[in-house]
């Protein structure tokens, strides 16, 4: 137990989710290096058909219990401050997701454990688990050391390939209830609310002219939109614009927004925090317009231009239609 | 409701961060620190939450340098109180379980129905403490709330997941909830009223045990990121860079 690794499986309406797998790989790395074992913990209601899923852990612990079907955070918390405390791992991974950062704090509270967060790799090197954060909006990378003799780390995506991870088996089952009365949860999951899909879907856009903070004010996105339609696109934005309501959710892209895969992403104002790139798989031309040499965005993007946006769309616009004739 | 909004102050991201080489940690000398977004937010969903239902906000923060402004500010726009807690090292930063601790001491007299702090701030390195400071109270939390209202003695959260997809959630209060964007943009505040804030309100100061290092992970040093291939940069002014992107745009077959 005490070199083990636990990942929080998460999963949302019965599907395991993209960071689990992640999770899964990260893990998997750790183990390895502490010569301990990897087990995947499954909460969930009606969820013990999805451990076959989980063939890269070497054992799945599945709590499977009605109050925990939609993640329900006080309910969640009380599973698993039962499991850790009949004995907890040397590290134990939840994703910097919805659900996963209200856990992880709360167990590692609860015990005192101590957290590193936002994880995008690790290493074990003379028996430490070392790791590296990224923060400050991507300008900072930080390392550091996990302590023992349990350590939670939150884990961003980005260091490992979840396909790595997405490999079936069949990893030892064992199935834990609940000591706690789940039912005395101090929280209670009551309904979805499902996103607004009259819009246009933005993961299906190929040019997509996107807005950030750098756009200034809520009159300029006019002029976006207008380079948009000359370019047979569509404006998408980082989160501040969706933020201050200068355009609805679904033009957002990034981690709590959608993932896009556009031909053309051209990026105008936006900084490039690991919480937008999330949104950005992959591209094929990724063209950053930013002041700021030293934005982050500038260290993926194909093409770039410290040039004020609001100087280069009209000009560009022109041109554009120019050359459509 | 009595609502509390803590506050931290957060690196200002549009600045350059340096890395201090004898440390190998963020230089804090020279470097200005700003109300972290998401609090402006939870500050924001707090005033919403006074002007339905009545009730008070209180905003708090760890005295970490120069945040009187901020707080008169928090003032001027509807807050009922500002509240400091000063202490040993709090300006060289807080550790998120040390904050934590030193909030829940603050506020454990109970005179608290909800907790709205942000979800996370900009330079988070050791998880968030809106959920640390409930555990610690013992009381529940949901985090990456875009909105929450007064329902029967309870409140009901509405918690962000990708792509636009919401859950409400019902929670018992006392609370804390981790705020990721309010129901409404934040108000601003003109600078009259923080001005008249300034000379009228006063800030409640506390005196705050030693920050200790506890509950963190150890970090040994900070760099800025690989800049990785990077970007083929075009130069000119505006007019030559629309230039240049034509062409690359027709390379490209996107026009
Ligand atoms: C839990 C969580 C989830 C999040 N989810 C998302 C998400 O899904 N999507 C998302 O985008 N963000 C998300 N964020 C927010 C994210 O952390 C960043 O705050 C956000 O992406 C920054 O947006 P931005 O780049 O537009 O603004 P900033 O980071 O402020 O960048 C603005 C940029 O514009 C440049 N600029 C300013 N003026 C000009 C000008 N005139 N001409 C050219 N350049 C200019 C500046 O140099 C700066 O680099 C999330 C945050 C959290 C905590
Ligand atoms: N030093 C502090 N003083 C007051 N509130 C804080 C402090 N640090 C963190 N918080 C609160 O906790 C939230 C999450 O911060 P963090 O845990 O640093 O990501 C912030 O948005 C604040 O609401």
């Amino acid at each position: 137990m005490a070199q083990d690794v636990w990942v929080n499986i998460e999963t949302l309406r019965g599907e395991v989710t993209e960071i689990s797998y992640t999770m899964l790989a990260a893990g998997k790395a750790i183990a390895k290096g502490l010569g301990g074992s990897l087990r995947a913990v499954l909460l969930g209601g009606n969820v013990k058909g999805l451990a076959g899923k989980l063939g890269a852990a070497d054992s799945v612990t599945v709590v499977d219990h009605p109050a925990l079907a939609d993640f329900n955070p006080d309910a969640h918390l009380l599973a698993l401050t039962d499991l850790a405390k009949k004995g907890a791992p040397r590290a134990f991974l939840f994703g910097q997701t919805a659900s996963g950062t209200d856990l992880a704090c709360g167990l590692a509270a609860k015990f005192g454990f101590p957290v590193a967060s936002p994880c995008r790799t690790f290493k074990v090197e003379g028996g430490e688990i070392l790791f590296e954060a990224v923060t400050c909006g991507g300008k900072i990378i930080a390392d550091g050391k996990l302590p023992g003799p349990t350590g939670v780390a939150i884990v961003m995506p980005g260091g490992y390939k979840p396909e790595e991870a997405m490999v079936g088996g069949s990893p030892k089952v064992d199935e834990a209830s609940p000591e706690s009365d789940l039912g005395a949860a101090r929280t209670r999951f009551r309904a979805y609310i499902e996103p607004d899909t009259s819009d246009v879907d933005i993961s299906k856009i190929p040019i997509l002219i996107s807005v950030g903070r750098g756009i200034g004010q809520k009159e300029n996105i006019d002029a976006a939109k207008e380079l948009a339609a000359a370019l047979g696109g569509e404006v998408s934005s980082s989160r501040p614009i969706v933020d201050q309501g200068w355009l609805p959710t679904s033009r957002l892209v990034g981690k709590s927004g959608k993932s896009v895969k556009p031909k053309l992403y051209l990026a105008l104002g936006i900084s490039g925090s690991p919480e937008h790139m999330e949104g950005l798989p992959s591209w094929e031309t990724l063209v950053a317009i930013n002041t700021d040499q030293k934005a982050p965005i500038y260290d993926v993007a194909t093409f770039g231009a410290a040039v004020d946006v609001l100087e280069l769309i009209p000009k560009l616009t022109e041109k554009v239609k120019a050359a459509k004739g | 409701m009595n609502i509390a909004v803590p506050i931290k102050f957060v690196p200002d991201l549009v600045e350059e961060m340096e890395i201090d080489s004898s440390t190998g940690k963020l230089d804090r000398t020279f470097m200005r620190l700003v109300p972290n977004e998401l609090d402006e937010h939870a500050l924001e969903q707090a005033l919403i939450l006074k002007e339905r239902h009545g009730g008070t906000v209180a905003v708090i923060t760890l005295d970490t340098g120069d945040v009187d402004e901020a707080l008169f500010t928090a003032v001027a726009k509807g807050a009922d109180r500002a509240i400091k807690i000063a202490g040993e090292g709090y300006a060289e930063g807080v550790t998120s379980h040390a904050c934590a601790d030193l909030l829940a001491e603050a506020l454990k007299d109970g005179s608290f129905d909800l907790i709205l702090a942000g979800t996370q701030a900009v330079d988070d390195l050791d998880g968030s403490v809106g959920a640390l400071l409930a555990a610690k109270l013992g009381i529940p939390y949901v985090g990456y709330a875009t909105k929450v209202v007064e329902a029967g003695g309870k409140v009901v959260a509405t918690k962000e997941y990708p792509g636009g997809l919401l859950a409400e959630i019902e929670v018992s209060t006392p609370a804390v909830i981790g705020i990721q964007a309010a129901e409404k943009p934040p108000r601003y505040v003109v600078t009259s009223l923080v001005m008249d804030a300034m000379k009228k309100a006063k800030i409640d100061e506390a005196e705050g045990a030693a920050a200790g290092l506890e509950g963190a992970a150890e970090i040994t040093g900070m760099r800025p990121p690989e800049a990785g291939k990077g970007a083929e940069m075009i130069d000119g002014d505006a007019n030559a860079v629309a230039e240049k992107l034509v062409g690359i745009l027709k390379e490209k077959g996107v026009l």
